[in-house]
C-alpha cells in the first residue's frame, strides 16, 4: 500500500467529483460539503457504469444510469439495483495536495 | 418468422458474445456543469403535480359514483381511468427512477401506489427498467420491447384496450403469490431480492380479492371500477404515448438517437406521460428529473433527430413502419439527423446502417 498523488483541493467543487487512473483501475474524488475529501472506486457496482458522470447529493453518489446510490464516506450500497458496496480508501491532504492510499 | 425476444434464449447469448449487452452507448456531449444543474432534484413540481393528479381522480370518480347508474357518468370513469391506467404509468416510471421527488421516501410513496395502479410488481419492474435502460431494445435483453417483431396488429389493438397487460398483470399477481417466477424474470432479479417480489404480490391479491368482493356483496360495479379494472379501461394513453417511444426504430444498437423518438405534445399529455415525450433526452441521461427534460432538450437538440412534432405526426412515421415490419422483420426507420449533429457510428452499427 501507498500514497498516490491523485489531485489537488481546488480541482473538485464542494459537493462534487473527480475521476482519477491509476494503473489500469479507476477511482473517484470526493469533496463533501463539508470539506472533507473521500475516495471509493469509480465503477457502480450493480453493472460497472462509471459514476464519473453521476449527481453527489450530500453524502451520496448516484449511478448516472440506474439510480443506484452509494454513501461514498463508507462505500455503502443504499438503493438498489446496488447490492454490493464500493470500496473506499483512505485520503491524506498534504498541503493543496489529496492523497489515496491504494496498492 | 417470430424472432426470439427471449431473455434466456440463444438471441440473449449472442447480444453477450456480440458485445451488444451492457455496452457503452453514445451520449451527446454536455458540460459538467450543465449537467449538473440539470440533474438537480427538488420536490416541488412533483408535489404539485401529485397533488392535481390525485385531487382530479377524487373528483371524476365521486362525479362518476353520483351519476351511476346513468351513462353520464361514462365520461367522468373514463377521465379517472386515463389518470389511474396511464399517468400512473409515468409516475410509475419516473418514481421507479428516483428522480420526481428530491425526497427519497415520496418517490418510494408514490412509486408504490403507481405499480399497484399498473399491477407491476414494484421490485420485478424495477430491475425490469434497470434492464432496459442497460440495454434499450437490445433482442434477448431488454424485457420492456413493447412490439415485436414481425408485428401483429392484433397484439398491438389488445394492448390499447389494456388487455395484455391487464391479464399478464393477473396472472403475475396470482403466480407471484404462489412463489413462482419464470427463468426470464430471474435472469434480471437477483435471489435475495425475489422474496420481496413474493410478499407484494400477496399483499395485492388480497386487495383485489377484497375489491371484488365488496362489488358482489353491494351488487356493485363501483369498487372494481375503481380498483383494477381501470388499469385495463385507461391504459390506452400510456399506450398511445408508450408506442411512440421506440416504435418502428432500430432493434440492436447502441445509440438512443437510432432506437428512440421524442415527440412534441401538449400540456395536457404532457401531464399525463410527465415528459416522457422527451424519450431520446431521457434514455441519454436518464437522471435528469422530468421536469428538466425540455431544458435539456434545448441543450443537445442540436445533435439529436428532428422531433416529432405531435403525436399524429408520430403515427405518420410509427404506421407505415409497423406495417412493413408486420412482413419485413429487419425493416426500420433511420431518422435523419441535423447537420450539427455528430453522425451515427457506421462501425458499431454495421447491421443497422449497411
Amino acid at each position: 500500500m501507498s500514497w498516490i498523488l491523485a489531485c489537488q483541493k481546488e480541482d473538485i467543487e464542494q459537493e462534487d467529483l473527480l475521476r482519477f487512473d491509476f494503473n489500469g483501475k479507476t477511482f473517484l474524488i470526493y469533496r463533501s460539503p463539508d470539506d472533507t475529501y473521500f475516495c471509493t472506486d469509480g465503477l457502480c457496482t450493480h453493472e460497472s457504469v462509471h459514476l464519473e458522470d453521476g449527481l453527489v447529493m450530500e453524502y451520496e453518489i448516484e449511478c448516472p444510469k440506474h439510480n443506484a446510490t452509494f454513501d461514498y464516506r463508507t462505500g455503502e450500497a443504499l438503493r438498489a439495483p446496488a447490492c454490493i458496496n464500493l470500496n473506499t480508501y483512505e485520503t491524506r491532504i498534504d498541503g493543496d495536495n489529496i492523497l489515496i492510499l491504494i496498492q | 418468422m417470430q424472432r426470439d425476444y427471449s431473455l434466456v434464449g440463444e438471441t440473449a447469448q449472442r447480444a453477450i458474445d456480440t458485445g451488444l449487452a451492457t455496452a457503452d452507448w453514445y451520449h451527446t456531449d454536455i458540460d459538467r456543469k450543465d449537467m449538473k444543474a440539470l440533474m438537480q432534484r427538488s420536490d416541488a413540481p412533483a408535489i404539485r403535480d401529485t397533488f392535481i393528479l390525485f385531487a382530479l381522480m377524487i373528483s371524476a370518480s365521486t362525479l362518476a359514483i353520483y351519476l351511476m347508474p346513468s351513462w353520464w357518468s361514462a365520461p367522468f370513469w373514463l377521465i379517472y381511468g386515463v389518470l389511474y391506467g396511464s399517468a400512473m404509468d409515468s409516475r410509475w416510471h419516473e418514481c421507479g427512477h428516483g428522480t420526481a421527488f428530491k425526497t427519497r421516501k415520496y418517490n418510494d410513496m408514490l412509486y408504490q401506489v403507481a405499480s399497484f395502479c399498473m399491477m407491476r410488481n414494484p421490485i420485478e419492474w424495477r430491475w425490469s427498467h434497470a434492464r432496459h435502460h442497460t440495454d434499450t431494445v437490445i433482442v434477448g435483453r431488454d424485457p420492456e420491447i413493447a412490439i415485436m417483431r414481425p408485428v401483429r396488429f392484433l397484439s398491438l389493438l389488445l394492448k390499447y384496450m389494456g388487455l395484455i397487460q391487464g391479464f399478464s398483470g393477473i396472472v403475475s399477481i396470482l403466480k407471484y403469490s404462489m412463489g413462482k417466477m419464470n427463468p426470464a424474470v430471474e435472469s434480471f432479479i437477483p435471489e435475495q431480492e425475489r422474496r420481496k417480489v413474493f410478499r407484494v404480490a400477496r399483499i395485492w391479491l388480497a386487495i383485489y380479492v377484497i375489491t371484488i368482493v365488496a362489488s358482489l356483496y353491494f351488487s356493485s360495479w363501483i369498487p372494481v371500477l375503481l380498483i383494477g379494472a381501470p388499469t385495463i379501461y385507461g391504459a390506452w394513453h400510456h399506450v398511445l404515448t408508450g408506442f411512440l417511444q421506440h416504435g418502428g426504430l432500430a432493434e440492436n444498437v447502441i445509440d438512443h438517437r437510432l432506437n428512440s423518438r421524442t415527440v412534441y405534445m401538449n400540456q395536457i399529455n404532457r401531464f399525463i406521460y410527465w415528459n416522457m415525450n422527451y424519450h431520446v433526452e431521457h434514455h441519454m441521461f436518464p437522471m435528469v428529473p422530468y421536469h428538466q427534460l425540455p431544458k435539456l432538450h434545448e441543450k443537445i437538440k442540436h445533435d439529436l433527430p428532428l422531433a416529432n412534432t405531435s403525436i399524429f405526426d408520430g403515427y405518420k412515421e410509427v404506421l407505415p413502419a409497423l406495417w412493413k415490419q408486420s412482413t419485413d422483420p429487419d425493416f426500420f426507420v433511420i431518422r435523419r439527423l441535423p447537420a450539427t449533429a455528430r453522425p451515427y457510428r457506421a462501425d458499431l452499427h454495421q447491421q443497422a446502417l449497411g
